[in-house]
């Protein structure tokens, strides 16, 4: 009997949970629902759940601030837009699943997918639907590879490697440098291929170059002490930020202070949960985009995301932000209308990204070329006092 | 149907239903009835069923834990993504290209099988477990280093071990593609999979393991799983038939490993790591240890379940590991049982075990 008073329970549970999973999925579905009968369909699919959480959660607030500040000023061109945005855990297969499921919604342009290796999955399908895809923050060269109508808003892999070798060769030419990288995963072993070509034709001085992998992403003792031991003093960390919490605070805790560079998937590192933010202070890192911005847009932007959820954007909320944005600026320059089928849209898209030029968040004169690449400027900022501050 | 086996019968029941719901989705799919949602899952389901009921082979009818099947999936996958890919300019067709890719996937693997059952299957219990675990692991880290591409030469492989080597390493002529870059995994993979070749493929290892399970050497590797000191006191080759069990799951293993790397244009070789192994076994332990049916069923439901809970938005894996404690929990609950067993007629029931 005590085991079918659990059974009951737990359905109870499930129920429960069901209720306030709908009723929180619903929610804004509805608001937007009683607008206006046609209505633009943008979807978005990125981890939510799952090691790289942060950055599909900043990518899908941001996305969701960017619709709503549409929609209060009019819509696009006189249109209304709704925006769902589905879990993929950064996982392959998954994202397909979820882009099939916002297909079966309606979608009819995807702002997506956040992490790389799923977005290659996804922008194959991407391309043999004919469905228009921006992607805020999936910077292998592979997405866009042969696809004609799939787009990168943040700067590819080798821009980020070579950008970084570019920065260090310019500012600290005569540094050592050790590289740290995650050697089972796209985005690290894509910039750390970059990097190390353009760090030897810059004839930088690479002393030291350190692997790990997803199962020993938890000590790097090894790796800090053969950087140390060669007389480190940069450190490179072309990897996402879960992994260089750890190497900040190991080589915190073993007295080597080197300065450490990162790139774009460093940024996040200073809202992370149970890190100490001031291990942090120092770290230099390659980005579009900086929160403590002086223009009028990065500022309305910032204080929207603070009130709404109380932590500094980062820089894929921007880039999540930018791609609405300029979603928005193409469908209206476009004239297009929700009515128009997926490939009509497509196509207008595909003309207007390829000659247009964009005023973001993230850059100014952002432009695109055919083989879906932008164009903008990386800038170099450190973290002081728990902020990013654009480095001289 | 009279004169047929009990046993037989039952395997006729399991092909029929198989066929028969391959038939109603293609009927509803070619009708429309089908979200793209489900339809894309096809594919997947089918590889998912391959591999359930190819563990069941080694966890439920030769009784031996095995953690690394994701291991042989990986094999499987990667080696029919060479062969597909490399072939692309040689052999036009798709189909034909697909069945070559199966053809490599299976037996790649199956050798991995013999070579890792040699020295694994001397150990037993726990112990086997643990190695076939570290094997699902070394395998996994063997192909991150493992750069191959394609020219009108033919194939470049090297191995980085070193992690410094990039695809330029390759030095290929211009106009060669690489396959399967490193850490990058397998990308722009030509995507030509399909539900049909699915389905096949899930005949195919029915056939396979259905008809080895119900003859001699089935008896035999079941008696070697019931007891082994009895068994090989009647003159059973404990090694032979565990290696023929063992390599058999591999390979089928492989199969669905091809076809599940050509569904994507894009494959890590992390993607096969213990979790999918574990995933696997829960497929294989939901449906019931050595009820074929049983993995078919669990397999199929438990790839679908996680995409049908999107509705519960942040909440979904909880919901799933919820039903999976329900599912047990209820699989094994006496009332219920009873309860079954009250609504479903006697003679109904005695078929469907």
């Amino acid at each position: 009997m005590k085991k079918f008073i659990a059974l009951v329970m737990v359905v109870a549970m499930v129920m429960s949970m069901a209720a306030c999973g709908a009723s929180e999925s619903s929610a804004p579905a509805a608001s937007s629902g009683d607008a206006a009968a046609a209505t633009f369909k943008l979807g978005s699919t990125g981890p939510i759940t799952g090691d790289a959480a942060i950055y599909g959660q900043a990518v899908m607030n941001a996305c969701q601030i960017a619709v709503d500040e549409i929609n209060a000023a009019g819509g696009i061109n006189g249109y209304q837009v709704e925006f769902k945005f589905e879990d993929d855990v950064a996982d392959g297969e998954t994202a397909v699943n979820a882009y099939n499921t916002l297909m079966d919604w309606g979608m009819q342009a995807l702002i997506g997918t956040v992490t790389s290796g799923a977005c290659i999955s996804v922008s194959s399908k991407v391309y043999e639907d004919r469905v228009f895809a921006l992607t805020p923050s999936a910077s292998s060269t592979d997405v866009t590879a042969g696809k004609d109508n799939m787009f990168q808003l943040c700067f590819a892999d080798p821009n980020q490697g070579s950008g970084s070798a570019v920065y260090m060769s310019a500012n600290m030419a005569d540094a050592k440098i050790a590289v740290i990288y995650r050697n089972d995963d796209a985005y690290s072993q894509g910039i750390r291929d970059t990097f190390v070509t353009e760090a030897a034709s810059l004839g930088l001085d690479v002393v030291y170059e350190g692997t790990f992998t997803a199962d020993t992403a938890t000590d790097f003792s090894v790796q800090l002490t053969a950087a140390q031991a060669a007389g480190a003093d940069l450190v490179f960390l072309p990897i996402y930020y879960q992994p260089a919490s750890v190497i900040l605070s190991q080589a915190d805790a073993m007295g080597y202070a080197p300065t450490f560079f990162g790139v774009d998937g460093m940024d996040g590192i200073l809202t992370m949960e149970g890190f100490d933010a001031s291990l942090a202070e120092g770290v230099m890192l390659l980005t579009p985009f900086s929160a403590d911005a002086e223009d009028e847009l990065t500022k309305n932007f910032v204080a929207e995301y603070q009130k709404r959820h109380g932590e500094t954007p980062n820089q894929f909320a921007a880039d999540g932000y930018d791609c609405i944005y300029a979603m928005k600026q193409a469908l209206e320059a476009a004239n297009c209308t929700p009515d128009m089928s997926v490939e009509e849209l497509c196509d207008a898209l595909i003309a207007q990204f390829t000659s247009m030029s964009f005023n973001g968040l993230t850059g100014t004169d952002m432009t695109w070329g055919t083989n879906g690449e932008v164009s903008k400027m990386p800038t170099a900022v450190v973290i002081e006092n728990g902020v990013y501050v654009t480095a001289e | 149907m009279k004169n047929l086996k009990k046993t037989t019968k039952q395997d006729f029941i399991t092909y029929l239903a198989v066929i028969l719901a391959f038939i109603a989705i293609t009927v509803m799919g070619d009708a429309g009835m089908l979200s793209r949602s489900f339809k894309g899952q096809l594919v997947p389901i089918c590889c998912y069923i391959v591999m359930a009921v190819s563990l069941n082979l080694t966890v439920g009818i030769l009784g031996e834990l095995s953690l690394g099947h994701a291991g042989f999936m990986s094999v499987g996958a990667f080696s029919g993504i060479i062969a597909a890919m490399s072939l692309q300019a040689a052999i036009p067709s798709p189909v034909l290209r697909l069945v070559i890719a199966l053809v490599v996937g299976a037996a790649f693997a199956g050798v991995a099988g013999a070579l890792i059952g040699i020295p694994v299957l001397r150990l037993r219990g726990d112990y086997l477990a643990i190695v076939t675990l570290a094997f699902g692991e070394i395998i996994k880290e063997l192909i991150n280093c493992l750069i191959v591409g394609v020219d009108s030469k033919g194939l470049h492989i090297i191995f980085n071990v070193s992690g410094a080597k990039t695809v330029n390493d390759l030095h290929m002529l211009e106009g060669g593609r690489a396959i399967i870059k490193g850490a990058q995994g397998a990308t722009g993979t030509e995507t030509i999979a399909s539900f049909t070749a699915g389905f096949v493929l899930i005949m195919i290892s029915l056939v396979i393991i259905l008809n080895l399970v119900r003859s001699r050497s089935g008896r035999a590797i079941m008696a070697l799983r019931d007891n082994r000191i009895a068994a090989e006191s009647v003159g059973i080759n404990v090694t032979k038939y565990k290696m023929m069990a063992f390599v058999t799951s591999a390979a089928l293993a492989g199969a669905a490993g091809a076809l599940y790397g050509l569904n994507y244009s894009n494959l890590l070789a992390t993607k096969f790591n213990f979790n999918t192994s574990i995933l696997v076994l829960v497929f294989v332990v939901l449906g019931g240890l050595g009820n074929i049916r049983g993995s078919i069923i669990a397999a199929a439901i438990l790839t679908v379940l996680p995409e049908m809970l999107r509705s519960f938005a942040d909440y979904r894996m909880l919901v799933y590991a919820i039903v999976l404690i329900l599912v047990m929990l209820g699989t094994n609950n006496a009332q219920l049982k009873g309860l079954l067993a009250k609504i479903i007629p006697t003679k109904l029931r005695k078929e469907a075990k």
